[in-house]
């Protein structure tokens, strides 16, 4: 499996790369971490003429938390989330999904940036982001911009950002102390044959807030707002939990793959998405 | 002297013998990166030669356009079916009696099917070539279903053969018929089962699965044109017969081909058979005067080289009332692929099935198989056993359990009432074969009493009543496995492969100063030949093991040998090694006895020497004797000490074992956790106890990947659903559990130390004890039988078709 | 495909000696180690970053060398299997790997060394489940990975002991 040429790109500073980025177009792509771009331009499932590295960009780097808000930039590892003391503190969720992320030599090299921004419907963390209701930022030739991570995904492998944009930097507010991301995969190194992220705000032993999300699918992450309206005001019980459950088995629309049927899918996506609420709500 | 005073004892430990877990010599350059792997060697000049592969599972081949990649700079040649039909090797014979295409002949017939052999400077410029040619198709039906492809309206995809009557195995019914192969007495059994008190019948698949060591195919041919010699590098389980079989196809004289394996990164039946791929090298270096490397990627190992299994097997047994089996009938629909390229011994098309019969004294059986061609690889190879004994294996162990639900019985004590008893020994199978040895209750009865069956049972009706109570998602199953071998081919009186006897060999060669030189005509890959056949000498010459090199895999130097594979190493080469090691220990008696000054019958060995007999004080070692044997004149005795054996068994070796797996069964995810497995195995004498848990280990690891997900997956039109290791799986530290192995010993009669083999037992024994672990926690819910691999959505819905969940 | 053939001149610095490798923007690292610098110990596996055959440690990481662009390396510290060794003999991981039987046919040993060689620089006294899941991007087809778990620990337990004596 070898890929076809390219020109190569390492630009250190975000000008230059929009620079680069703005000169080609469609023909150049942002190389983070490579691990889901490389294997394409391998196996000649993508034509990439022009490779831009960002790894030497200072701007996209460090994880920086002031009180409960936190910037992650875009090309911090999974291996530095999983490190990180902020992120433990801020959003443990972050590190619980990073460490069911491929394996441990892929969580070294491959970013948060680029999962999110490729916008794979395999990848674990744009499901993470619209639960956290992340902002990313984007940065293109007429500067910053923000969009929510509930706003960014269009369809597989389409997203908010333009062909001359790099999304640099995510930022994220504290979430509630009731976390969990449940995953179901083959082995270690898939995918998700489903995955659910769920936050709960618990208050008085009632659910204050909700928020619940879903992972590969469908062609995007599903974060179904009137799943976590379920669960408002209860207690969690059995009754809003299936309420929850049902609403997203509505909204999610899985297809067949070596992971298995629909109907499979339709039903352990209940089964993950119960286990996550009720560990969720464990630490709430 | 120091070594006077030794005991026997100390000297044998010494020697690091049999019986010894004695670390591995070949160990030091592994966990250095010092291996020398085919894809190592890099010779001057050399180029890389790399295919265009068909995207299509049928199809015609209007044209082929290769200009544009010859174009490219550093593009060397691309070779069609036109350019190899000069030399007839457009076309080459497969191990089995079959033809294959080297490169397409006006059509393919699976989907990676080599078209074009594209020979460039390196493998980027290859990559970028491939890309270039151009081939024009004409799709063209497709059938995946070996049943489809045997209705009478179904597209003929061999049309070379079409219309052929008799094929290499007998005659063909049907254009994509290949063979009826048949054994035991058909009209007995059907006389047996129709006048049985209880029958069980069953159609059982064993799917489509693949070897895929984690080094993929490859080799370098090196033609010099000045002498004319040919040398070829490559990751060969079988190099001797490669060697006849490149001399056979090119002309070639053998003496001028010289075939080398390196360290093989593994082979588990993979690398067995011939590849259009070899031959491409090997014509591309001619034309080109240049060394041709050629290594395939893991996407072309995966949906092009040798596949495994694929077998619809039915199976009826019958007993009476209570529980004594009185037949056994099986037929099996042989998914072999495009082309018959199994390396089955010749007159076994299906190899070794008919051992079917198991561990269980069955009075009368029959077995008819029927080879298929589809639009699918060709292959069929014994990944991790003997000839397909993994599929007989799997039918008779599935059957059991299905007998065991129709009889309302426990699978264990049914088993135990029908196992051939030891007194039985040796054993004639109602299918042909004579089982050497085996004590299958002693070893039954300890695996039962090692993880406390009754204790499971009682624990699994518990967890089964709490399930019944809402209180768990999971269940519990206990997988049952008694597995019979064979392994060893074989007698060349039976045994062939294109005509070459399956006999193996041994060549050594003690220095003066008493260290020692070995080579056989087996290759390790893994096995760790270069430590255990030098146990075997230690044993037989007195020499220490640590003083003897093992040389494997260089057709120059090693004496001719059929390789290794079907777990024949050791009850055929190693058979030859003791035996050459007998001869060397026999000149050393009348060494030993001439210079003691006594005659050779007053003379008896002890342990690494020969004593008088009745004055242990008198005595010579091998040591002393191999010195003497070059540089003292011995009246009436050749200088030198060496010796040659060419060894062909009597017969089989028939290892067995009792393996018992414990599962949780997440019947909600279809998730499934292996919570014990404990493996007892019988390989007869134990050379080395450490490399034996190993193989034990790592075959287990593929039966359970084998088992629960592992898969070669088509969809309709014939493309390869799983062709890389995202969806092919193969289990890492994370999904494998811990074993625990056992062992009982019982030495195999014929053989010259009692060795059986090992490497194939775990996998052999351990699909069953996977597979019917999980179809055990569902028994009590009326499952008779589910097909592999029990990934998560097949576990999930047998749970649904049970009604589980609601 | 695109036409583009240039070449670029590549800084590494591999088991302690430095380099320079001239070659195309696409070369694959492990291209590079394995055929410009003879480093022959990493291996080519599946090609899609799941087996780990060809792991290398990579400026205090390990990293999957056939998924990285040598030129993504440049300027970077590498070490592989044959940096591994200390001068005056074998790591304690490998004779650990020989001790324990971690090894048959070799082509994942590279790796698994390599692999393990950072995972206890990072965690020196890990558990059994936690070799288990850091040793989960490395595939091995003929151990079952049992006498590779206990090489680690052993290794993990022999390099606590030496550092206690030095102490």
């Amino acid at each position: 499996m070898i890929p076809g040429g390219f020109e190569y790109h390492r630009p250190d500073s975000l000008a230059a790369a929009v620079g680069v980025l703005r000169e080609y177009g469609d023909d150049a792509r942002v190389l983070a971490g490579g691990h889901s771009l490389i294997p394409m331009m391998k196996l000649r499932m993508a034509d990439v003429e022009h490779l831009i590295d960002v790894q030497d960009i200072a701007e996209m780097k460090g994880i920086c938390a002031e009180g409960d808000k936190i910037a992650i930039g875009a090309m911090t590892s999974q291996h530095e989330l999983i490190d990180s003391p902020e992120i433990a503190r801020v959003v443990p969720i972050l590190s619980e999904a990073a460490l069911q992320i491929a394996d441990p030599q892929v969580r070294y090299c491959g970013t948060i940036g680029g999962n999110v921004a490729n916008g794979d419907p395999g990848n674990d963390m744009p499901g993470v982001m619209q639960c956290l209701d992340a902002t990313f930022l984007l940065h293109g030739p007429d500067g910053p911009r923000e969009v929510a991570a509930r706003d960014f995904y269009e369809a597989a492998y389409t997203t908010a950002r333009d062909d001359e944009e790099i999304l640099t930097a995510i930022r994220i507010s504290a979430h509630a102390p009731g976390y969990a991301y449940e995953k179901q995969k083959r082995k270690i190194g898939d995918y998700a044959t489903a995955a659910a992220a769920v936050l709960i705000e618990k208050r008085d032993g009632l659910v204050a807030n909700a928020s619940i999300a879903m992972t590969n699918l469908s062609d995007v992450p599903v974060w179904s707002e009137a799943a976590g309206a379920d669960l408002f005001g209860t207690d969690c019980g059995p009754e809003a939990v299936a309420a929850a459950v049902d609403t997203m088995l509505g909204d999610i629309d899985p297809t067949e793959d070596n992971r298995g049927p629909v109907e499979f899918k339709q039903h352990v996506a209940g089964i993950i998405l119960r286990r996550a609420i009720a560990r969720a709500w464990s630490r709430a | 002297m120091k070594d006077e005073v030794q005991t026997p004892e100390d000297r044998s430990a010494k020697l690091k013998g049999l019986g010894t877990s004695r670390r591995r010599v070949e160990d030091a350059r592994f966990t250095q990166g010092k291996g020398n792997y085919v894809d190592d060697l890099k010779l001057d000049g050399m180029l890389f030669g790399d295919f265009v592969r068909s995207p299509y599972a049928h199809a015609r081949v209007k044209s082929v356009n290769i200009d544009a990649a010859m174009a490219l700079p550093g593009v060397i040649a691309v070779l069609l079916a036109k350019d190899l039909e000069p030399l007839s090797l457009h076309w080459m014979p497969t191990l089995a009696g079959d033809k294959q295409m080297v490169l397409a002949d006006g059509k393919v017939l699976f989907q990676g099917q080599e078209v074009a052999f594209v020979v460039a400077e390196d493998r980027y410029i290859a990559a970028d070539a491939i890309e270039l040619v151009e081939v024009d198709y004409e799709e063209l039906p497709v059938i995946t279903d070996p049943f489809k492809a045997l209705e009478p309206d179904a597209v003929t995809l061999r049309e070379d053969i079409a219309g052929q009557t008799e094929g290499a195995h007998g005659a063909r019914r049907h254009d994509n018929h290949i063979f009826l192969w048949e054994e035991g007495d058909k009209e007995a059994t059907e006389q047996v089962l129709s006048e049985a008190e209880v029958v069980a019948e069953e159609m059982i698949y064993y799917h489509r699965t693949h070897p895929c060591p984690l080094e993929t195919c490859g080799c370098v041919a090196d033609m010099d044109k000045v002498n004319g010699k040919l040398t070829l590098h490559g990751t060969f389980q079988a190099p001797h017969v490669v060697r006849t079989v490149a001399s056979l196809l090119s002309g070639i004289e053998e003496h001028n081909i010289r075939v080398i394996s390196p360290d093989i990164g593994g082979g588990f039946g993979n690398k067995v058979g011939v590849y259009p791929g070899y031959v491409c090298s090997i014509v591309a270096s001619i034309v080109t005067g240049r060394p041709v490397k050629w290594v395939e990627d893991r996407m072309d190992n995966l949906m092009a080289t040798a596949f495994a299994r694929d077998y619809h097997m039915q199976g009826k047994i019958s007993a009476t009332k209570d529980g004594k089996i009185t037949g056994l009938w099986v037929h099996v629909t042989a998914d072999h692929g495009a082309f018959d390229a199994c390396a089955d011994p010749t007159k076994f098309p299906a190899g070794f099935f008919h051992i079917c019969t198991g561990s269980y004294d069955i009075p009368v059986a029959y077995v008819g198989v029927d080879g298929v061609y589809t639009n699918k690889a060709p292959g069929g190879v014994a990944y991790r056993c003997s000839f397909r004994v993994t599929e007989a294996a799997y039918l008779i162990e599935r059957m059991i359990e299905v007998l065991a639900i129709e009889l309302g019985m426990d699978a264990a004590e049914l088993r135990s009432k029908n196992f051939i008893r030891a007194d039985q020994f040796p054993y004639q199978s109602a299918l042909g074969w004579e089982y050497d040895s085996g004590d299958y209750h002693t070893a039954w009865d300890k695996a039962l009493k090692a993880v406390d069956y009754d204790g499971l049972r009682a624990e699994q009706a518990a967890q089964l009543e709490a399930f019944k109570r809402g209180e768990t998602r999971k269940l519990m199953g206990i997988g049952l496995t008694h597995f019979t071998e064979i392994v060893g081919a074989g007698p060349v009186k039976n045994c062939d492969i294109l005509g070459m006897g399956m006999f193996d060999s041994c060549e050594i060669r003690i220095h003066p100063t008493g260290s020692a030189i070995a080579r056989l005509g087996t290759i390790s890959q893994g096995q760790g030949h270069a430590t255990t056949f030098a146990q075997i000498l230690a044993s037989e010459t007195g020499i220490p093991a640590d003083s003897i090199t093992i040389e494997e895999g260089d057709t120059d130097t090693a004496p001719y040998g059929l390789g290794t594979y079907g777990s024949r190493s050791t009850p055929v080469a190693g058979a030859a090694t003791a035996m050459a090691g007998r001869k060397i220990r026999a000149k050393a008696q009348m060494i030993a006895a001439y210079l003691l000054e006594v005659h050779d019958g007053d003379v008896e060995w002890d342990v690494d020497r020969f004593v008088v007999k009745g004055a242990p004080e008198r005595f010579k070692t091998m040591k002393e004797i191999a010195y003497a044997a070059y540089h003292q004149p011995i009246p009436g005795v050749e200088p030198g000490l060496e010796a040659v054996s060419y060894y062909d068994p009597p017969n089989m070796t028939y290892p067995f074992g009792a393996y018992i797996c414990v599962m949780d069964v997440d019947v909600d995810t279809g998730e499934c956790d292996v919570r014990k497995f404990y493996a007892l195995d019988d390989c007869g004498t134990r050379i080395n106890p450490m490399i034996i848990e190993g193989q034990v280990h790592g075959g287990l690891t593929e039966a359970l990947a084998i088992a629960m997900g592992q898969e070669i997956a088509y969809d309709e039109i014939g493309n390869v659903k799983t062709a890389t290791l995202m969806d092919f799986f193969l289990p890492t530290a994370w999904e494998t559990p811990n074993y625990e192995t056992d062992y009982t010993e019982t030495p195999s009669p014929h053989h010259p130390i009692g060795a059986k083999g090992v490497g194939e037992s775990p996998n052999v024994g351990g699909v069953p004890a996977f597979s019917n672990a999980v179809m055990d926690a569902f028994r009590p819910f009326g499952l008779r039988h589910a097909h592999m691999p029990h990934d998560h959505w097949r576990v999930w819905k047998i749970a649904r078709d049970l009604g589980l969940h609601s | 495909m695109s036409e583009t053939t240039s070449q670029m001149n590549i800084k590494l610095t591999v088991n302690g000696e430095a380099h320079e490798v001239t070659c195309e923007p696409r070369a694959l690292l492990i291209h590079v180690l394995r055929e410009d610098l003879n480093l022959t110990g990493p291996h080519i596996g599946c090609e899609t970053s799941h087996c780990g055959a060809c792991t290398v440690d990579l400026n205090g990481k390990s990293v999957k060398s056939c998924t990285l662009f040598a030129a993504q390396a440049d300027g970077a510290e590498i070490t592989t299997i044959e940096g591994i060794a200390n001068p005056d003999g074998m790591h304690v991981l490998q004779e650990m790997f020989r001790e324990h039987h971690g090894l048959q046919c070799g082509y994942c040993t590279p790796g698994m060394i390599t692999r393990a060689y950072r995972l206890l620089e990072e965690n020196p006294a890990p558990t059994e489940e936690e070799v288990r899941f850091g040793m989960s991007g490395n595939l091995c087809r003929c151990t079952g990975y049992q006498n590779i778990v206990k090489a680690v620990l052993a290794a993990s337990d022999q390099m606590a002991a030496q550092k206690e004596a030095a102490e």
